[in-house]
């Protein structure tokens, strides 16, 4: 897949503040066409405040953004919005409605509606499966489009959620903590659904504090911190180790004690 | 496994909605025409059922689409004061008889509306927003109304009457006609439509909703707006069943439009709801008096035997809700065999 931009996503000397608090404090940060930017840092660091304006969850107190070059305007920017322009997010506490079954899942907020704004299911279920078996190459034992998201694990679930994403033609899927309180096979059914969103031309930010997991898939590293990005390295320039003494050091330093 | 099997739909007995409920309705029913049958084996009590129960029914269908949403209204019974009042008396200052139903409906869609914006803007959890709702619209009720009941006997001669509490062909009441309408739209709208899916949606996680774009605070004003117009309804069927507005027509009917919707296994927790349940479970409740009183127990068994069915119907959906469906309870696999089958992994 050819883009027509160089940055699905740039942010540039956005700030915000909750009240008193400035969880952000002058972010610079691109995401490239068919990128995949792993964004590290701690818990409060502002990974999760970035994210949410990025999706339109809420507007920054000042800077400017763009989505594939073009200038954002906050007052006009929301969910929707961020949806139409594909920008796709799977959060760290899962999108998904417990007790809805998969295939409404896929298309909530969005459906295949016929006239009268009715729910045309068939379809909805034929697109469903069609994503759980083409998109993701989902192997569940025993899950079908039926079954409620309860019956999922962790890492299915966040399979589910990236099927989603990408179903809906998304440019950049914006990953959130998709790892957390995971067990390590279900860690690695993550990790291999992200790779199927580098194969197939698509931009991802991978927002994690598990430096391991980000190394797996991640091109470039963001650090942030205290709402500041202090650091950017490209695969290439930096091995694990390096990255966790780095982090390791940084936090230490930092705050003066190290968890 | 063939693409339709992937596709999981249901088969057998599984596709039938509250269908524990339904079996418990023929149980009950079957007992009291043993117990009872100089009643129950007559068409004068069910015809007596279908006149009485639809007014609760109504408010129990309106109230599944609220708690499937994850939200509670206490304070339906005031608006069936209100709206009834205003009917009454409507009808007896200008003597139409539609322009009162509109203006009824209206209300109630007024009172419901406030609801909404209490509880989706202000932020005001729905079981006190709605609890001092119910203060409010009776409060004023009772104030407009001088606090006296408003006879409009004249009504049982007018169109109106026959249209919505008649009986057709001299057996079979209206109101139940009506109120089984309202049921499979409202049925077809929380099953199939896109507003019902956002209220399931939004009693699952509110949450997961928003971020999923869906309208959350909208949604939550609709459907307090619908809840409070069906209340406005149901209050012009009991007045003009009646033909009498008193300030106190709402009374008790807050706890057994509340048991008939558990009892049907719409669950308090949100995020699930059944239309059909809630219709089965009006009919239980509306039943029950009846069947003691037939029985010869006496009437203080009534709400002994209410509440035992209540517990008795919500401990049944939990055990059978966890997790599972009709199919995973051992005693009912035969009816599932093919199923089962094509699902072992």
């Amino acid at each position: 897949m050819s883009k027509n931009y160089k940055h699905v996503l740039r942010m540039e000397k956005l700030r915000k503040s909750f009240g008193k608090v400035e969880a952000l404090r002058g972010i610079d940060f691109q995401v490239g066409a068919n990128e995949v930017v792993g964004l590290i840092g701690d818990n409060g660091a502002g990974k999760s405040t970035m994210v949410k304006i990025m999706t339109g969850v809420f507007a920054p107190t000042n800077g400017a953004m763009y989505i594939r070059d073009e200038k954002v305007d906050f007052r006009h920017y929301n969910v929707r919005k961020a949806h139409r322009w594909k920008i796709e997010t799977v959060f760290q506490e899962s999108s998904l409605g417990e007790k809805q079954p998969l295939w409404r899942n896929f298309f909530i907020g969005r459906q295949v509606t016929k006239p009268l704004g009715f729910i045309n299911i068939r379809k909805e279920k034929q697109l469903a499966q069609h994503i759980m078996l083409e998109l993701i190459g989902f192997r569940g034992a025993g899950i079908t489009v039926d079954s409620r998201v309860s019956k999922l694990s962790g890492g299915e679930r966040q399979g589910i959620a990236i099927g989603r994403a990408m179903y809906f033609d998304a440019d950049l899927i914006i990953l959130d903590e998709p790892t957390v309180a995971l067990s390590l096979k279900e860690v690695q059914k993550v990790l291999n659904f992200t790779r199927k969103i580098k194969e197939s031309g698509r931009a991802c930010v991978y927002i994690s504090h598990t430096i391991s997991h980000v190394y797996q898939v991640a091109d470039r590293f963001v650090i942030i911190d205290r709402g500041t990005i202090v650091a950017d390295f490209l695969k290439s320039e930096i091995s694990l180790e390096q990255l966790d003494a780095f982090m390791l050091k940084y936090s230490t330093g930092k705050a003066g004690s190290s968890t | 496994m063939k693409k339709t099997a992937f596709l999981g739909e249901k088969r057998g007995l599984d596709r039938i909605e509250a269908l524990p409920i339904i079996i418990v309705y023929i149980v009950i029913v079957v007992v009291f025409m043993i117990t009872a049958p100089a009643t129950f084996l007559k068409y004068r009590i069910y015809q007596s059922f279908m006149s009485t129960v639809p007014v609760p029914l109504i408010l129990g269908l309106g109230l599944t689409l609220v708690v499937a949403a994850g939200e509670i209204d206490l304070s339906f019974p005031s608006i069936i004061a209100f709206s009834g009042f205003i009917y009454a008396a409507l009808y007896k200052i200008t003597g139409q008889t539609w322009i009162p139903l509109i203006a009824a409906l209206a209300g109630g869609a007024v009172a419901g509306f406030v609801n909404g914006l209490l509880v989706a803007v202000v932020g005001i959890p729905s079981i006190i927003a709605t609890l001092g709702a119910q203060f409010l619209w009776s409060g004023l009720t009772v104030i407009l109304s001088g606090g006296l009941a408003w006879n409009i006997r004249d009504i049982r001669e007018e169109t109106i009457h026959s249209l919505f509490v008649g009986r057709i062909g001299g057996v079979l009441p209206a109101q139940v006609l009506w109120a089984t309408a309202i049921a499979v739209v409202l049925w077809f709208i929380l099953n199939r439509h896109r507003f019902g899916e956002h209220i399931l949606f939004i009693g699952d996680n509110a949450e997961v909703a928003r971020v999923t774009g869906v309208n959350v605070r909208g949604t939550k004003i609709m459907l307090f707006t619908l809840m409070g117009a069906l209340a406005g309804f149901a209050a012009v069927l009991l007045t003009l069943e009646m033909a009498t507005f008193w300030t106190t027509q709402g009374g008790g009917m807050l706890l057994i439009t509340m048991a008939a919707v558990f009892i049907g296994g719409t669950s308090i927790f949100g995020g699930e709801g059944t239309i059909v349940g809630t219709y089965v479970g009006s009919f239980i409740v509306g039943s029950l008096e009846a069947g003691i009183v037939a029985t010869g127990l006496g009437g203080f068994w009534t709400r002994f035997i209410v509440g035992l069915v209540l517990i008795l119907a919500v401990a049944l959906h939990i055990l059978l809700g966890r997790g599972r469906d009709l199919s995973e309870i051992r005693f009912l696999q035969f009816a599932f065999k093919k199923r089962s089958q094509g699902e072992s992994s």
